[in-house]
């Protein structure tokens, strides 16, 4: 099972949209709340059907429609996301009026968008697509499971090009709300000292990212995705480097053969050992690269990630904002994603030149 | 890679039933599980009909194996309950023999525990050990719940499209054996009634205030209700010598791309989706024995689903009925129930009533069966579902071949 | 009624989020589904729940809504004769 990216579009903390910059110039939060820097929606949606949309389905509309450019396939054989809260504005607008309002007087539309399957169900209904259309919504294994279902696809015969994304919103509210279970820091942490923190907690994040997969070998394309494996609560980091082994043998692969390796690394002491395991031991050989610090952590910030990695192979260029230490490389063939969301739903993406 | 996929086990709670057993005895004495809401309080409990689990959440984590005291969403305990009892139908006691994983499909996840604690959550000055409950609000909550109390570790997902949900973490389940991803698979779904629901879908007027009528000309609405069903799905290799309840032979998924809530009139995107299972399957509609309807009784989804079926059938409709006046419409769960009710309507060659059918729908060519058949020769079960956001699946289930 | 025909196309563009609308835009006799404002039936659920809350009037059935939001003059009536 094999694919390759062949279009992109993406909203993020970072400029990642409408510029030729591939993080040159990153975009520092002053808080532990990193939000999406939006584009002017009146260039994707008409203002009556935006009117009703939360913003994470304009934002997702928005980064849809530009992956629909990139890749140059207006009409995709099936659409498939991943999102771990769905809609989660409108889900708070919901759940209030419903307190505040004692169940009575409620209108239908926050509860409408408010589904998880609302993004792809909305991306159809804008295409007329009747094609293929699934959401998965699997904590830290959303995005992966929307791109191995991508993967199967392609591998069965049924889409020469599908359309496959992520997409979290973080609010206010809910940033509170995981507070109160120790997801974020207490003390406020600068963009590139968060690889330094030595305190538990990450720094929040968001975005929404998609990705036209494709059977259509080119030049032109990003990447090749070539494995994607899912590790649910390993036993051990032994047990971690087992899997990846193992992944990497199944495509007679060693180690020593990725150039790069990205870490889902989000300052918080409680989960980064494994990634410094492997960076230090198994990948001792490999480029370091992180981005949590430039995205924020969230369940889907696996789509960030594998734009990173997209982009590196394509422009055969490692950012300074997300080397960790000396770059070990001389050209970028194969690179290794290895993420995971709170030490939980751990997953590894294999990546290579085209 | 396994050309087939076999059903080897499967398990269901819902308000017919806390397991297959009393689930059959229903059918045969025709009771309905829609009353009186009980276990939420709520402004709707007196006027909108619910199909309710009939147990506590105490209760629930009893029968769901959980040390005493033991506290979960009601989302995790109806699934682990139903997960459970299809791993102990499959006979598996080993999850390590085989790559195993789970796909399990919500569409609230844990909104019933998030609805009451909201407020406490958002008040940093009240602190407690409800506190845990936090993570629970993530539809894959439940899925790693069930997961962990089974020891399943190869590969866990959540599915989630709304009403279609749990039919197709089955077909996503089938497609990672047949791509060689996975041996066996609990597939299925589940979700627990909420405030949230209901006065979602009160919001938009389709809430019957009586016992809900599928395919009835007169019908008001729907009645929602909660409840798991999973099943067990095992590659030719894993379940060779095996009991085998049935195969799942076709299944296809497609977009109405009409409305972000109402089906089209024509149901474009049913056609398509039961196109699809009839093309994976290879069999033909007049191979159909028994068609396991969407059929919430809602006006939209009932024309829709019947006028698409008239034109997939072209108007030689099998004997068909909608189950939900049975178990309500369970969102999330309602197609792991249905694929439940479809595997023992071939496994006992029996056909369940459409309940409260008084006036057939004059667009339509058929009429739904209103009495429990028995002694029918089922072999092939036609199960649909549909959701917000145009999603339309089909399953086919069939006798495996002696 | 003018009174009440300018205060619900206020109402209107509120409950509806028509931000790029004003009160001025929305002709008293034009449609306001379909062809005119471009209003769906989840708006006309939104416009039902305006009825009950703002004037105190319950329609039971959805399907009503079509004859009712007809145009903000027949709203406006509809009000007027219904109100307690």
């Amino acid at each position: 099972m094999e694919a390759y990216i062949k279009g992109i579009g993406i909203i993020s903390p970072q400029k990642t949209f409408d510029t030729p910059d591939f993080l040159s110039d990153v975009v520092e939060t002053a808080s532990n709340s990193l939000r999406c820097i939006e584009p002017s929606y009146k260039d994707f949606l008409n203002p009556t059907l935006a009117r009703r949309m939360g913003r994470i389905i304009k934002m997702s509309i928005a980064a849809s429609s530009i992956c629909f450019k990139d890749s140059g396939v207006p009409m995709p054989d099936a659409i498939m996301t991943g999102t771990a809260l769905g809609c989660l504005e409108d889900t708070e607008k919901f759940l209030f009026s419903i307190i505040d309002n004692d169940e009575q007087f409620l209108t239908p539309t926050s509860f409408v968008q408010s589904t998880h399957n609302t993004v792809s169900g909305q991306i159809a209904l804008q295409l007329k697509c009747m094609n293929y259309n699934f959401t998965y919504v699997h904590k830290g294994f959303s995005f992966e499971s929307a791109v191995l279902d991508g993967l199967m696809t392609i591998a069965e015969g049924n889409g020469n090009n599908v359309l496959v994304g992520g997409h979290d919103e973080m609010t206010d509210k809910y940033y509170r709300v995981c507070d109160r279970v120790g997801y974020w820091k207490q003390e406020t942490v600068s963009t590139m000292e968060l690889i330094n923190s030595k305190t538990s907690g990450s720094i929040a994040g968001e975005g929404a990212a998609f990705f036209m997969l494709s059977n259509h070998a080119s030049a032109e394309n990003y990447a090749k995705l070539r494995s994607l494996k899912f590790i649910y609560k390993p036993e051990s980091q032994q047990d971690v480097e087992n899997r990846i082994m193992e992944m990497l043998a199944e495509k007679g692969l060693k180690p020593e053969d990725m150039d790069a390796v990205v870490y889902g690394i989000n300052g918080d002491l409680r989960f980064d050992g494994v990634y410094n395991d492997l960076k230090d031991g198994m990948f001792k050989n490999s480029t370091a690269v992180y981005f949590k610090h430039l995205c924020g952590e969230y369940q889907t910030s696996g789509s960030f990630a594998l734009w990173l990695a997209s982009n590196m192979l394509k422009k055969q260029e490692v950012p300074a904002a997300v080397l960790i230490g000396e770059k070990k490389h001389t050209s970028l063939k194969n690179v290794l994603i290895y993420n995971g969301f709170m030490g939980d739903d751990q997953s590894a993406f294999l990546l290579s030149q085209c | 890679m396994s050309s087939k996929v076999y059903v080897t086990g499967i398990g269901i709670i819902s308000a017919i039933g806390n397991n297959v057993a009393e689930t059959l005895d229903s059918f045969n004495k025709m009771h309905s599980g829609v009353g009186t809401l009980e276990h939420i309080i709520s402004r709707h409990q007196a006027d909108t009909p619910v199909a309710e689990v009939k147990a506590s959440n105490a209760e629930l984590a009893v029968m769901a194996g959980f040390p005493k005291g033991h506290e979960d969403t009601r989302t995790a305990l109806l699934g682990t309950i139903a997960a459970k009892e299809a791993v102990k139908s499959a006979g598996i006691t080993d999850m390590k023999e085989f790559r195993t994983g789970i796909i399990s499909a919500t569409s609230v996840g844990g909104m019933g525990m998030t609805e009451n604690l909201w407020m406490q959550y958002l008040d940093t000055e009240q602190s407690g050990p409800w506190l845990k409950f936090i993570e629970s609000h993530e539809c894959g909550d439940s899925t790693e719940a069930i997961a962990d109390s089974l020891g399943i570790r190869d590969y866990l997902s959540t599915i989630s499209t709304a009403c279609s949900s749990s039919a197709n973490s089955i077909m996503f389940g089938a497609r990672m054996i047949k791509q060689g991803l996975l041996d066996r698979v609990v597939v299925g779904g589940v979700d627990s009634l909420s405030k949230f629901t209901i006065n979602g879908f009160s919001t938009l007027m389709i809430l019957s205030k009586e016992q809900c009528k599928p395919f009835d000309a007169n019908r008001k609405g729907l009645n929602l209700g909660e409840g798991a069903g999973f099943i067990v799905i095992e590659s030719e290799k894993a379940a060779k010598g095996k009991t085998i309840f049935c195969e799942l032979t076709g299944y296809g998924n497609a977009n109405d791309a009409y409305h972000q809530t109402a089906s089209s009139p024509d149901g474009a995107g049913a056609y398509l989706a039961m196109e699809k299972a009839f093309n994976i399957s290879g069999l033909k509609p007049a191979d159909i024995d028994y068609i396991n309807a969407h059929g919430t009784g809602t006006e939209i989804n009932d024309l829709s689903e019947g006028t698409a079926l008239d034109r997939m059938f072209d108007k030689k409709v099998p004997m068909i009925s909608s189950t939900k006046a049975f178990t309500g419409h369970t969102l999330g769960a309602c197609g792991g129930i249905e694929a439940v009710f479809s595997i023992l309507a071939i496994k006992n060659n029996m056909v369940y009533p459409n309940l409260n059918l008084v006036t057939p729908m004059p667009e339509l060519s058929f009429k739904p069966v209103t009495e429990l058949k028995k002694d029918q020769k089922i072999n092939n079960v036609l199960s649909n579902s549909f959701g917000f956001g145009g999603n339309t699946s089909a399953l086919i289930f069939s006798r495996v071949k002696e | 009624m003018d009174e009440l025909i300018d205060k619900l196309k206020g109402e209107i563009i509120e409950q509806l989020n028509l931000e790029d609308l004003k009160k001025e835009d929305i002709d008293n006799d034009g449609p306001l589904f379909g062809e005119g404002l471009g209003l769906d039936s989840i708006d006309a659920l939104e416009l039902i729940v305006l009825l009950e809350k703002n004037y105190g009037i319950k329609v039971a059935n959805p399907a009503d809504g079509k004859k009712i939001f007809q145009s903000v003059r027949t709203m406006a009536q509809y009000i007027q004769d219904n109100k307690k």
